[in-house]
């Protein structure tokens, strides 16, 4: 079975998804992923997405529970590269993913890691204007 | 047959000038325009259409009006249903143009072939056939002509109303004009989308200044918009919300779940604050260009 391979930069973990997901390689991701930010006290997971040209109701919940388990390990999770053929079916299946921190690319989204590490208190307050 | 075929033809060739002057005057009855220009118009129309009538009459095609013969005269009704939809015509006037020419037509008939009851009803009814064609032909291209113009304009709506701006760096405007209907907010979302891909932008401003009602529909498909640009990681502001538009938002339980600002010269101070920009005043103004 493929492994999703997690790359550490600095204390941010990359996670680049590239072939098709299914139940167990999704479970062994979240294993895996909640194992390094433990281990590498990682502050930020960055999944990129940018080769995926269909994602599904199930990735979409996939994406959202690894955020979700990351918060719990105060580790802020950011989805980058999503394209927008793939944003538009995602809304129009009612899919927000409201959960989930994006970016357009690694780049930004490791900036936009970078900023809401370093004020905190702020992230709110700039997400609410 | 041969004669039965030439009937109209015999008919036209002889009484032409008061076929058409009888046709006129019937028209101008019927609620036609008494304007001397409009009345030479018609007149000219009407030579022209006997005159086509009468071609085709002596060809042998007088029960198929789809025959090659027939061509001109299509030409010619369809001529005439363009200018008269340029014009401003209702169907029916388009079409009464060309039924009306069987009162002044079957009188003629009747004088002539008064004492023959059978070629009588025979020929009235042929003409008869010939001339419903022909009218429904004329209301076809009038249709026609019509939908042309609403599909060109449909057309131009679409590419009128949806450019994307680049405001500043790293920030899209997107200035909405006109109702959201569901093709459109696709088009809106995808060149949104794209344009936030190649220009790397973080922040879009969706103005609705121009968005003349927000109704549930419309809220469901600015709301779509907004969370398809946030899924690539690009934060909306919604700006140019008019006082009427604001209390219909609250009144029908809106939830748009999004910053927004009354204008877009606030929302872009707010962009620029985000992006880490400042504006700041010079202490001496530049002099405007000479």
């Amino acid at each position: 079975m493929a492994e999703i391979p997690i790359l550490k930069i600095g204390d941010c973990l990359l996670v680049s998804i590239q072939v098709d997901m299914h139940d167990r390689l999704a479970m062994a991701l979240q294993d895996d992923l909640t194992e390094r930010i433990v281990a590498d006290r990682a502050r930020g997971v960055m999944i990129d997405i940018s080769a995926l040209e269909i994602v599904d109701s199930f990735i979409g919940r996939m994406l959202n529970n690894i955020a979700a388990m990351s918060r719990v390990l105060d580790a802020v999770t950011v989805v980058v590269g999503m394209r927008p053929a793939v944003a538009i079916t995602l809304v129009e299946l009612g899919l927000g993913l409201t959960g989930v921190r994006t970016a357009l690319n690694v780049d930004k989204g490791l900036a936009l890691i970078r900023r809401i590490i370093d004020n905190p208190e702020s992230d709110d307050a700039h997400r609410n204007g | 047959m041969t004669e039965h075929r030439n009937v109209l033809a015999l008919l036209i060739d002889k009484h032409l000038q008061r076929l058409t002057a009888e046709w006129v005057a019937g028209q101008k009855r019927e609620g036609g325009t008494s304007e001397p220009r409009r009345e030479a118009e018609t007149r000219e129309l009407a030579r022209r259409f006997l005159e086509e009538l009468r071609r085709g009459a002596q060809s042998s095609q007088l029960d198929n009006s789809e025959a090659p013969e027939w061509q001109p005269m299509r030409d010619l009704l369809e001529d005439l249903s363009r200018d008269r939809v340029l014009q401003g015509f209702s169907p029916s006037e388009t079409a009464m143009f060309v039924f009306s020419v069987k009162e002044p037509l079957f009188a003629l008939l009747r004088e002539e072939v008064r004492d023959d009851a059978d070629t009588l009803a025979t020929e009235t009814w042929r003409m008869s056939r010939l001339i419903d064609r022909l009218g429904l032909f004329t209301i076809e291209a009038y249709t026609k002509t019509r939908e042309q113009v609403i599909a060109r304009q449909q057309q131009e709506l679409l590419e009128l109303s949806t450019p994307v701006v680049e405001l500043w760096d790293g920030i899209l405007t997107l200035p909405l004009i006109g109702t959201l209907d569901s093709s459109r907010t696709q088009i809106v979302m995808e060149s949104l989308l794209e344009r936030i891909v190649t220009s790397g932008a973080e922040i879009a401003i969706i103005d609705i200044t121009g968005v003349p009602t927000v109704d549930t529909l419309v809220a469901q498909h600015l709301i779509k918009t907004i969370s398809a640009a946030r899924l690539m990681g690009a934060d909306c502001i919604l700006s140019g919300i008019r006082p009427q538009i604001a209390q219909t938002i609250v009144h029908l339980g809106l939830e748009l779940n999004v910053v927004s600002k009354a204008t877009m010269a606030d929302a872009l101070a707010l962009a620029l604050r985000r992006t880490g920009k400042v504006i700041t005043e010079r202490k001496s103004p530049a002099l405007p260009a000479e």
